[in-house]
């Protein structure tokens, strides 16, 4: 079945999947903005309780997409595996570090003899939730905005920034994705807490919360969108394979695509449905609204940077070593054979939903966590 | 193809992905083999009903959740250590190496993380029988996702199914089966997986030991031993089975390796295999075997090695300055081979670049014939293709001799056990305890004769590790090895203060604040 198709289907393919993985990866960061209202949202020691168990439920799911976000990447464009990772390294280390932290931190914080104490593991948590998530959107930003590596006849790499891919925090398009997927995610942690937690006073502070941490998600998402959709994009020519620079490149490319067009503002409308239901109906199913929302905007966003013959991976040091998804993909057959292994894919998507549909039936309150063994 | 070479900044990429590895492998074993103890446990009570099982199940599996985080923390790190710290490794290699890896992610990564909160939190929202589904579902998982890595690692010992693209400059994947199916990697994964087994069972077997001496928890520490007992021998059988098959492949594939594991300098026939010796001179520049208070078993290195007693067994000697007798190409001839290779490779380039097609034509044919050791063109000294000889025979030995040691100490539980004569023999119980940590120095000392045992090589004599880090100041990695050194040594005092705090709780109570 994948062995009809040809090599750049293959990679469009493999680039729709990465995309896909990205866009769950950001929708699962509600679980990270949720872990930035650890300080501020709760008033009792018990209402603090619900939300780390609310989403310390979820923890492994985010985890799970960016790891395997990292695999997909190796496995289908191991070019930008070996040039990202090893050129932007300290931006990647930091992010990791920001990760590693989370992952013990639900399952220590409470725990006795715990040598760093509870206050220091929620730190934790608010440093994977604030700095990771920063680092990531700017990270992803540089998609559009370009970095400084070459690469060589070998396709060996080498970075050209002596900040190793911290450069990226310094560039305002950058910072304006970083702080818009950062608000992004806290307000999805507030609809996911108002959806996933059966108690009164946190409802009534996280709906509280939701228009300021809104207005600063417009603020930062707009910034960075209107940057891109308004500057230079890296294009590449399909039959010379030369990379050069085109105005209103990202701009073309949602135009020339009516179909990711469509996807985005239908993303973008879901997103704010989302919010605005929670806000004036007082709905509590605003989470699937702009959930699914984010889902579509980030994966048109994908969609928008690698293809129609785009470089997704630009360089701004040496444009001809700028990455497309032709020239840094696996081979014909490596793909193949992932892609046969892509169709559990579905599978894994549906007993995700079933599990997670068996276990939040009954929304959070204290009598359920009464009744846990393992408490967070 | 490489323009320098920093050998400070290979040997701190080599200590940081060591001391990563060796973390990550503090808790794997644990988890591998308790995911399974605790399936057993649970299947018992769903089977019977009784709720002294169900306490149990719940005991083990709060001290294995604490494990687990821990686990999940160190082991992100190893999969984007590739691309951070070996980046032209992972270009290199990506297009074979990059597929287990994402292949572990789906199959295996979402099942342990999608069962597992079934199996901490589902107790009163889901049916029984879906709970254990669920148990089962993790245990099939994380050792699905040891599979995976363990074929990856296996392809870097034996390059299977692939082939070298001149124009991509990497080694490209040509047979999915080949990489997957690889004799080597079936037999990799069952010794590292049964090995592991063996290490959680030595763990609930201390515990158990414990409560026993301090008089707490009889029944469910008898049943925690037999049942760990049980399928700790089962394991530990197995991991001798496979260690034997182990010994055969690296004869085949890592003849230096395997000299190196018996510190067998110049090769001969019917060579016997070292149950204990101590090496004289601590360097790997001695020529010739020097093994004081040698205890040897006569011929059974060659029947190891080549199921015949009269095999000629390689030493060090041998392959690095030829024997003509037996066929073995001196390291210096694959030296020069692989250099031969490498300016192939480079020419190639050019007369592409310049549209020569015939020219293109002759060099990949010289190339071609070249290429089975284009990594040995990387290397100048003949000598470098030698191992740390110390590290991997004294690594070795210490491995085997525990194997051992744990085979007969489960037979010699299992049949106080049975016996029911367990919970008073005080001097076992002690040495149950005592054994725990030994089965880690097994379960590490393993993992170093596999990756000490196989350098200088990243990609067996196709990428030494010299060429295959990152291009990155060794500063930078120095920078990185004391931070991951620093917060991994933290959470490590951070896990074992907080599982003894809970093993002395008990299963009654006190598992938080």
């Amino acid at each position: 079945m994948f062995e009809t198709m040809s090599l750049l289907h293959l990679q469009q393919y493999w680039w729709i999947l990465v995309s896909i993985l990205g866009a769950l990866l950001v929708f699962l960061m509600f679980v990270q903005g949720g872990q930035t209202f650890l300080y501020t949202l709760p008033q009792t020691l018990e209402e603090k309780k619900l939300l780390v168990n609310s989403i310390g439920h979820k923890w492994e799911f985010t985890f799970t997409t960016l790891v395997t976000f990292g695999g997909a990447m190796f496995a289908a464009f191991p070019l930008f595996y070996a040039t990202s990772f090893g050129g932007a390294y300290w931006v990647w280390l930091i992010i990791l570090f920001c990760f590693i932290i989370q992952a013990v931190s639900y399952e220590y914080r409470s725990k006795p003899k715990n040598f760093l104490g509870t206050k220091t593991f929620d730190f934790f948590l608010f440093l994977n939730g604030s700095l990771g998530v920063i680092l990531i959107g700017a990270a992803v930003s540089t998609f559009f905005t370009g970095s400084q590596f070459t690469v060589n006849a070998y396709n060996l790499s080498k970075w050209q920034h002596s900040l190793r891919g911290l450069e990226a925090a310094f560039n305002l398009t950058n910072l304006g994705l970083g702080l818009g997927v950062f608000f992004l995610a806290r307000i999805l942690g507030l609809l996911y807490f108002i959806n996933n937690i059966s108690n009164e006073n946190i409802y009534q502070r996280a709906k509280a919360k939701l228009l300021p941490n809104v207005i600063a998600f417009l603020v930062f998402f707009l910034f960075f969108l209107i940057s891109i959709l308004l500057k230079e994009g890296f294009a590449y020519n399909p039959q010379t394979k030369l990379v050069s620079m085109e105005a209103y490149k990202y701009l073309h490319n949602l135009l020339e695509m009516p179909l990711v067009l469509g996807l985005f503002l239908i993303g973008v409308v879901l997103v704010l449905s989302g919010i605005i239901i929670t806000l004036f109906k007082s709905s509590k199913k605003g989470i699937w609204f702009s959930g699914l929302g984010t889902i579509l905007t980030v994966f048109s966003l994908f969609l928008i940077a690698g293809f129609n013959n785009t470089a997704y991976y630009p360089s701004v040091y040496d444009l001809q070593s700028s990455l497309t998804i032709e020239n840094s993909s696996s081979s014909k057959y490596t793909l193949t054979a992932m892609s046969y292994v892509s169709l559990l894919i579905p599978f894994v998507i549906a007993y995700i939903y079933y599990v997670w549909k068996a276990m939040d039936k009954k929304k959070l309150d204290m009598d359920e966590l009464s009744k846990e063994d393992n408490l967070y | 193809m490489i323009e320098n070479i920093d050998i400070s900044l290979v040997d701190w990429s080599r200590a940081q992905f060591a001391l990563t590895a060796m973390y990550h492998w503090l808790f794997v074993p644990l988890t591998l083999g308790l995911t399974f103890i605790i399936a057993i446990m649970e299947t018992i009570y769903v089977r019977t009903g009784e709720e002294e099982w169900k306490r149990i199940t719940k005991f083990w599996m709060k001290l294995f959740g604490i494990n687990f985080a821990i686990g999940v923390a160190t082991g992100i790190i190893l999969e984007f250590e590739f691309g951070t710290n070996w980046s032209n490794y992972s270009w290199y290699v990506g297009d074979i190496f990059g597929a287990p890896l994402a292949i572990e992610g789906i199959m295996a990564f979402f099942l342990e993380s999608t069962f597992i909160a079934v199996m901490f939190f589902g107790w009163n929202r889901v049916s029984k029988k879906f709970h254990l589904l669920s148990s089962w579902l993790v245990a099939f998982g994380a050792s699905l996702s040891a599979l995976w890595i363990l074929v990856a690692n296996s392809w870097m010992q034996y390059p299977a199914g692939m082939h070298f693209n001149p124009d991509t400059a990497r080694s490209e994947m040509l047979d999915f089966w080949q990489v997957l199916l690889s004799p080597v990697a079936a037999n990799k994964f069952l010794h590292t997986i049964f090995s592991s087994y063996m290490v959680a069972s030595m763990f609930v077997i201390a515990v158990s030991g414990w409560y026993l001496l301090k008089h707490r928890e009889k029944l469910l520490s008898m049943r925690s031993i037999v049942i760990a007992t049980t399928f700790g021998l089962i394991a530990s059988l197995f991991t001798a089975y496979t260690g034997d098959g182990s010994a055969y492949q690296v004869a085949q594939i890592q003849p230096a390796k395997l000299a190196a594991m018996e510190g067998l300098y110049n090769g001969k026939n019917g060579a016997g295999l070292i149950v204990f010796g101590i090496l004289n001179n601590n360097d790997n520049d001695r020529d010739e075997d020097d093994i004081t208070m040698k205890i040897e078993i006569p011929k059974m290195l060659s029947i190891l090695g080549y199921r015949n007693a009269d095999a000629f067994v390689p030493g060090i000697n041998d392959l690095v300055n030829g024997n003509k007798e037996h066929q073995i190409v001196s390291a210096t001839e694959k030296i020069n081979q692989g250099k031969i290779a490498i300016d192939a490779l480079a020419k190639y380039k050019e007369a592409k670049k310049l549209n020569n097609q015939q020219a293109q034509d002759s060099l990949q044919k010289v190339f071609e014939e070249n290429y089975k050791y284009i990594g040995y063109g990387y290397l100048n000294d003949p000598k470098s293709i030698i191992p740390n000889v110390p590290m991997t025979f004294y690594s070795f030995h210490i491995m085997v001799a525990l194997g051992f040691y744990f085979i007969f100490f489960f037979m010699l539980v299992l049949y106080l056990a049975i016996k029911q004569k367990f919970e008073n023999k005080k001097l076992i119980l002690r040495l149950g305890i005592l054994s725990f940590p030994l089965a880690f120095v097994a379960s590490m000392a393993g993992w170093i004769v596999a990756e000490v045992g196989r350098q200088p090589w990243a990609i067996q004599d196709l990428l030494p590790t010299i060429v295959a880090t990152s291009n990155i100041d060794a500063s930078a990695v120095m920078l990185t090895f004391a931070l991951f050194a620093v917060l991994f040594t933290v959470l490590l005092i951070a896990e074992i203060k907080i599982m003894i705090s809970q093993i002395k709780s008990g299963p009654k109570g006190g598992s938080h604040v």
